[in-house]
Formats: C-alpha cells, sequence, structure tokens
C-alpha cells in the first residue's frame, strides 16, 4: 500500500508531463526587487491587485440576488441589505474595498509617475497601467448605478451628460451610453452588462499584459538612487517581497471588514426620475474634484460653454499624464527633462484642492 | 526563364492575397456592422401630446412654492410666484440634465447638482446653467391647470 505522499508526488509527476509548471517555479525563483529608500511604492500595484481580487469575488457573491431592471433593482439590493444572511457583508465589502482599490491605484498610478518608473522600456508598462485606471474608474462609474438609487440616478444623468457636450458626436455617444434620450431602464441594463461582463474581460486582458510586462522588465529603479549607484540590496521576490505583501493584504482586509462592518453601504431611496435632484447631492469621492470644478466654471467661457471647456481641460490633463513617457524624454544633451513631472505634480495639488472644497464648501451657496 | 516564372508567382501571389485580405475585411465588416447597429438603441417614439392636464388644483399650490409634474416622458416644475403668478418650465438643468427644484428661501429655482439658479421667469442667473429653462404656458381652466407647449 503507498503511502499518500507517494500519490502526491504521482500526482505531481503526471501534471508536470503536461502543464511544464516548474518553469514557472524557476521564473520566480529568478526574481528579484531592489531594495533602496523608496522600495516601499513596490508595494502597491499588488495591494491593487489584492483589492481587485476581492471585488471579483464578491462580485460574483452580488450577481447571485441582484436583479438588473428599474423596478427590481432596488428591491432586490434591499432584500440583499436586510434578508440575505450577511448579504449586509458582501455588498459592503464591496463598496468598501472598491473605494480603497481606486485610492491605492491612485497611489500607485502616482508613485511610479513621480518616481518616473514610466521611462523606456517600461512605456508600454505605463500605458496599459493607464488604461487600466481607465477600466476601473468605468468600473466605479457603471458599478455606481446598480442599485438604482436618487444619488446614483442623478450621478448617472450628469456623468452620461458629460458625454453629451463631446462636440459633433456627442449626442450619438450619449444615446449609446444611456441606451436611449434619458437614463432609464434601459441604461441600468446597459450598465450592468458593462459592469460584470465587459470590463471583466477587458481589465483581464489588460491586467495580464500589465503583469506580463512588469515580470518581463523587473522592477524600475529610480534615476535619483541610479545616479547614486543604484541599489545595494535586492529581495528575492519569492518568498521574501511576497511575505511582505502578504502582511499589507492582511491589513488591507482587516481594514475592509472593519469599515464594512461599522460603515456599511448605504442604499438611499429608490431612484425617481420625476423627482428634483436632492441638495447635498454628490458624485464618488474621486470625481469629486471634476464634480466641484463644473460648479465654479461660470455659463460661458469666451463663447464656449463652461462645461465644455472644464471637460476639455479634463481629458488635455489626462492625456498629458498618459503621454509621460513621451513628454518625459530626456533633452537632446542628456539633461533630464523634469516638465511633465511639474505638470503631473500640479494636476495632483488641483486634484486635492478641489476634492477638499468639494467636502467643505456649502453646496446651496 | 525562371525570374519570369518567379514574376508571375509573386503577382499571382499578390492576387490571392488580395483576394484574401479583401474577403476578411468584408467579413469582419459584416460580423461588426451588426454588432454596433445593436448597441445603438432604437429612437424612441416621442410623446406626441402638445398639453397636459395635472391631477392638482390651482389652490393646491400656495404661493412661493414649486412642485414637479410630468410631461410626457419629460418632467416639468409648475411654480407660483410670491405674488401668486402660476408659471411652468421644463424642470431639466440645462447644465447637465439634473431636475431642478423650487427654493422657497430665495424665491429662485435652483439645481442641487451644481448650484445653478434660474429666477422666476426660467432665467440662468447664477452658476453654471448655459441657457434659460424651456418655458410652457399655463392655463386655468376652472379646477384644472392645464400645461402646454409653447408655440
Amino acid at each position: 500500500m503507498r503511502n499518500w505522499r507517494e500519490l502526491a508526488g504521482d500526482a505531481n509527476r503526471w501534471l508536470e508531463d503536461r502543464l511544464g509548471l516548474s518553469a514557472l517555479g524557476r521564473i520566480a525563483k529568478k526574481k528579484e526587487v531592489p531594495v533602496h529608500r523608496h522600495t516601499i511604492w513596490y508595494y502597491l500595484g499588488g495591494m491593487t491587485l489584492f483589492l481587485f481580487a476581492i471585488q471579483v469575488a464578491t462580485g460574483v457573491l452580488l450577481l447571485f440576488y441582484y436583479r438588473p431592471s428599474a423596478t427590481e433593482a432596488y428591491e432586490s439590493v434591499q432584500f440583499l441589505m436586510t434578508d440575505v444572511q450577511f448579504g449586509w457583508l458582501i455588498r459592503s465589502v464591496h463598496s468598501w474595498a472598491s473605494n480603497l482599490m481606486i485610492l491605492a491605484l491612485f497611489f500607485h498610478l502616482f508613485s511610479v509617475f513621480l518616481l518616473r518608473a514610466y521611462r523606456p522600456p517600461r512605456d508600454l508598462t505605463w500605458y496599459t497601467g493607464m488604461a487600466l485606471f481607465g477600466i476601473v474608474l468605468a468600473f466605479g462609474f457603471t458599478g455606481y448605478l446598480l442599485p438604482w438609487n436618487q444619488l446614483a440616478f442623478f450621478a448617472t444623468r450628469v456623468g452620461t451628460q458629460i458625454v453629451g457636450v463631446v462636440p459633433w458626436i456627442g449626442e450619438g455617444l450619449l444615446r449609446i451610453a444611456r441606451g436611449g434620450d434619458d437614463v432609464s431602464g434601459a441604461t441600468l441594463t446597459r450598465f450592468y452588462a458593462i459592469h460584470a461582463a465587459v470590463l471583466p474581460a477587458l481589465i483581464v486582458i489588460l491586467l495580464g499584459v500589465h503583469v506580463y510586462l512588469v515580470q518581463r522588465h523587473g522592477m524600475s529603479v529610480p534615476p535619483d538612487v541610479e545616479r547614486e549607484g543604484g541599489s545595494k540590496r535586492s529581495l528575492p521576490f519569492v518568498p521574501s517581497f511576497l511575505l511582505r505583501d502578504l502582511v499589507g493584504w492582511l491589513a488591507a482586509l482587516a481594514i475592509v471588514a472593519a469599515l464594512a462592518a461599522y460603515f456599511p453601504a448605504e442604499l438611499g431611496e429608490k431612484a425617481d426620475p420625476f423627482a428634483p435632484a436632492p441638495a447635498g447631492i454628490k458624485p464618488e469621492w474621486y470625481f469629486m474634484f471634476m464634480f466641484q470644478t463644473l460648479k465654479y466654471l461660470p455659463a460661458h467661457i469666451l463663447w464656449i460653454e463652461g462645461e465644455v471647456v472644464g471637460i476639455a481641460a479634463f481629458g488635455i490633463a489626462a492625456l498629458l499624464l498618459f503621454l509621460a513617457p513621451i513628454l518625459g524624454r530626456p533633452r537632446r544633451d542628456g539633461r533630464p527633462n523634469h516638465i511633465i513631472t511639474w505638470i503631473g505634480v500640479g494636476i495632483i495639488v488641483y486634484m486635492i484642492v478641489l476634492t477638499i472644497l468639494g467636502y467643505t464648501a456649502s453646496p446651496t451657496a | 526563364m525562371a525570374e519570369e516564372s518567379t514574376g508571375s508567382e509573386s503577382t499571382r501571389r499578390r492576387f490571392v492575397n488580395w483576394v484574401l485580405g479583401t474577403g476578411a475585411g468584408g467579413l469582419a465588416l459584416s460580423v461588426l456592422y451588426p454588432a454596433v447597429r445593436y448597441i445603438i438603441p432604437p429612437e424612441a417614439a416621442e410623446s406626441t401630446a402638445n398639453t397636459v392636464t395635472l391631477a392638482i388644483a390651482p389652490e393646491e399650490i400656495t404661493p412661493n412654492s414649486g412642485q414637479i409634474f410630468r410631461f410626457g416622458n419629460r418632467a416639468g416644475i409648475l411654480i407660483r410666484t410670491p405674488d401668486g403668478d402660476l408659471r411652468a418650465f421644463e424642470a431639466m438643468c440645462t447644465h447637465l440634465d439634473c431636475i431642478v427644484q423650487y427654493r422657497d428661501d430665495i424665491s429662485r429655482i435652483w439645481c442641487a447638482c451644481h448650484n445653478g439658479h434660474y429666477d422666476l421667469n426660467g432665467i440662468n442667473i447664477q452658476g453654471p446653467p448655459p441657457r434659460p429653462l424651456q418655458r410652457f404656458t399655463v392655463n386655468v381652466q376652472e379646477d384644472r391647470i392645464v400645461i402646454g407647449k409653447e408655440s
């Protein structure tokens, strides 16, 4: 009688003959993470990925009860929150982890930006990262509508109307985004399909490319560390860096659990297309700086409508960030070029200031 | 001789590539076109009604107050000015589409989304709205209020 250890060995050999997974093990063994004073920022990508995994797991669970229609969506979420065992927990974790994921992503994006890790050959990694950032914001925007409450309804009206201000094709895009002329049940099913099928498919592909590129090129050592002669030490990814990652993930899980337990996700009032927008209406915090900007813009700037100018400015800012690898290229004489870094710092400061104003300025003044 | 046959072969190869490429392109288009058309929603029938009779009596709406009503598939706002005048406007903010409300503390029509203000004639006077609200006609017929599109 053979013992279980031999059986496991047989199974392992059988799998190895067919999958050849030991190649992955060899890659993992080779992977090293440079250690220097900026190493802490290397953890943010993994943190975002971990929070995304929570989103996948809780998102799938929410699908078991959620019904995507204008007459049933709100009630199905209400049922989930009040009657389903731990329904409140699953939804609250989904909501909180999404916010923390976007927070981690902001830190990841801007730390990579400020450490100039987008320099070739990691420029393609940066482009895929920016695309992932766009997808995550789209996840946030489409997911916000799904509970079909009053706040979400008006946030979606405003958010989709912003698409409508694009010259020439705006009106067509608006109808495609809304599934009709107004935000309605047709918009809800559309957003549901995008949130639960289209975006997940896109993100899996892009995330695969992004993570592959990170493996292929290794971690970027910041220019100032390189000037001082590069990093003196490095850490094997398996197990040393991964175990440190794990500590962060466990801490994040504890924070998400605590937030979900003490501040469960709210549902608010059911969406009513024939009720005024409630006073104090606001979007998710990561759209707050845009929202607040739209409040301050006058009706017209020169002959153009204020919001068109604002939205064009946001588009240009996003494009400048996206093009960082090109705009941040060294000058002809080889000296470093910091213009894009200063533009980026300006964007970050603007976002922080307007977000704070969004939460402190009186909504009725 | 050998060169000649290579030349005709490369022409033939070019031709075959062209036929295959055109065929593949046509196939891709014939698959994509229905998918794209499918995503564009069909035109909804616009409400053809030019008037709507409200379910509220004129005396139910007190001076310096307002209320939302349905006009076909759109929203309208009926207000009574502090002077007692009844007026009606389309309730969709001209900025970014939110539904406006009447604020009795400042006697203005107000949009909560981006703090847009309109006066009692629906004129945009403060904040981001770029245009006035579209005005409706109000007719009081005995105890009913009839709202109509302005011609």
